[in-house]
């Protein structure tokens, strides 16, 4: 396990979400309207969309594709037509970054 | 004592396998029947036309209701089964296997069947249409690279049939009678986006033409267009609408009007009988007639609560009409009320990509549709908000692709 950069926290804004490609792999990291961070695997698991096109509000993640919603803080599928849950991933803040924890 | 009569559904679709579902999850814990004409447990039919057809998807990656999680649930579901007739007075169902099965109440899932091609030969089997994974495996067989297929009728499935066709390299021709595509429930911008976007993959696109006859050779078929033209084609798939599986309850004397009429609640006009889905004919919410829809939101969310209605709810149905259509890279999304609107407000964002609002005439947001990239479905997220939340945003503002969409929600 290794803690990764993502970028300057204050690149992302309150209730967004942004696309995060590290290692060949891609991720959907968000800052939640408190100001906290999450990060999810970032394409939905109905099918192959990127998350971070979708829409934030509060603590749900719609996928814009067909609506389907997550909780982006436990990635748990919120129901049809998502019934796999997401993959999450640690995340902190360190001098004003965004750091996230991928197993290497 | 005899043991109480189950629930039973008919039909084993999206609204039929969502119900059976959501009466467990809602806690009842009597039986459940679930019957079905088809031999797979319920599945999603979007994919048939797109990521099933292409072969990227598989059947088990879109079952919803696998038949151990049926199990699991302690549903009775049977495939293969199909209802032929309801004797209400005996609140018993006929079965096509000669059985009988006693019924609590009632709900109807039957959704709709492919409209067939008037004439046509039944048992030509180059001539498709698509409704069920198993029309759609026959479909796939007939796709090989470099097979001429025609299709009959430029709507959502034509038009979904023909991306996914293109992607496995046949010479796709479209036919449509009408001067434009989608022309039924589409508005003539974002049909537009959708047309060029065929034609820059290559599909031929036949307007203002209908097909006057099919005559099978030992080549292929050659569909006379009318007016000496011809067309050459190795299969032909029509997509010309799907009309409701109302049989049943037409028999059974419940009030039908191309579809089965239902209050708010889903429920009949026999009171043990409900009706969910495609089938059904829905009071419209303005007081003037019925809506009848065919998307997969509409079915999933009726067939939730038809389920909760059987069990006493009483709940009515108030969702949103919403649906989407996915061609190649871009989707098409519509929401709402479009029809009853007074007026139109065009975001226009790129070439291939536009969102419509559609207001009344005291500004408030009554319908949206989008066409564009993935990406779109951000915005037309919020312009649904927009319209469960009777907005009124500033016109100039939604037209300037500039402002964010998410500001003139707050
Ligand atoms: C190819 C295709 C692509 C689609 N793509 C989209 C899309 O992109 N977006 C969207 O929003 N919607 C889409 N739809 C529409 C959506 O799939 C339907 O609205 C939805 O499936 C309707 O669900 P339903 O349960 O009402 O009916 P259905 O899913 O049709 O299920 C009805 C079931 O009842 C069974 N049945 C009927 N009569 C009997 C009987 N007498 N006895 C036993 N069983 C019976 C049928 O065999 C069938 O299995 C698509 C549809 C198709 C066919
Ligand atoms: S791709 Fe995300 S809900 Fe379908």
């Amino acid at each position: 396990m290794s803690w990764i950069l993502v970028g300057a926290a204050d690149a992302l804004e309150a209730e967004d979400v942004m696309r995060f490609d590290h290692g060949g792999r891609t991720f959907a990291i968000y800052r939640s309207p408190s100001d906290a961070y999450f990060a999810t695997d970032g394409l939905c698991t109905h099918e192959q969309v990127h998350l971070a096109d979708g829409l934030v509000m509060d603590h749900i993640i719609e996928c814009p594709k067909h609506n389907g919603r997550f909780d982006y803080r436990t990635g748990e599928a919120k129901g049809a037509p998502v019934c796999v849950n997401l993959k999450t991933y640690p995340v902190k803040l360190e001098a004003g970054r965004i750091m996230i924890e991928l197993d290497d | 004592m005899a043991a109480a009569a189950p629930l039973v559904i008919v039909g084993a679709g999206q609204a039929g396998g969502r119900a059976a579902l959501t009466l467990r999850a809602e806690g009842y814990r009597g039986a459940i029947l679930l019957l079905g004409e088809e031999p797979d447990p319920p599945y999603e039919r979007p994919p048939l036309s797109k990521g099933f057809l292409t072969g990227e998807r598989s059947l088990a990656s879109f079952t919803f209701a696998t038949t151990e999680a049926l199990a699991e649930a302690g549903i009775d579901f049977r495939p293969g089964c199909r209802v032929l007739a309801i004797d209400r007075p005996a609140k018993q169902l006929r079965l096509a296997d000669g059985g009988a099965i006693a019924y609590a109440k009632l709900l109807l899932a039957t959704g709709r069947a492919a409209r067939p091609l008037p004439g046509a030969q039944a048992d030509e089997p180059r001539i498709f249409c698509l409704r069920t994974r198993a029309d759609a495996d026959q479909l796939r067989a007939a796709l090989r690279p470099g097979a001429r297929l025609a299709i009959l009728g430029g709507g959502f499935i034509g038009l979904e049939v023909a991306a996914s066709a293109m992607a496995l390299g046949c010479a796709v021709t479209v036919i449509e009678l009408a001067p434009a595509l989608l022309s039924r429930c589409v508005p003539a911008p974002l049909a537009a986006i959708l047309a060029a976007r065929h034609q820059a993959a290559g599909v031929r696109i036949l307007l203002g033409t209908g097909l006057q006859a099919v005559m099978a050779t030992e080549q292929g078929l050659s569909l006379d267009l009318g007016g000496g033209r011809r067309l050459e084609a190795d299969a032909l798939l029509v997509g010309i609408g799907a009309v409701p599986r109302a049989e049943l309850a037409v028999a059974a004397g419940l009030a039908t009007d191309q579809g089965i009429l239902v209050d708010a609640r889903l429920q009949t006009s026999d009171p043990d009988i409900f009706a969910a889905g495609d089938v059904c004919a829905l009071p419209d919410p303005s007081g003037n007639g019925h809506v009848r829809l065919e998307a997969w939101q509409n079915a999933d969310r009726q067939g939730a609560l038809a389920a909760r209605n059987l069990l006493g709810a009483g709940l009515s149905y108030v969702e949103l009409p919403w649906f989407w259509s996915d061609q190649y890279e871009l989707t098409l999304q519509i929401a709402g009320w479009p029809a009853r609107a007074a007026r139109t407000v065009t975001r226009a964002i790129a070439a291939d990509a536009c969102i419509l609002f559609h207001l009344d005439e005291q500004g408030r947001v009554l319908g949206a549709g989008g066409v564009g990239p993935a990406g779109l479905g951000r915005d037309l997220r919020l312009a649904q908000l927009m319209i469960e939340r009777a907005a009124r945003p500033d016109p100039a503002a939604v037209a300037d692709p500039t402002r964010g969409l998410k500001t003139l929600l707050r």
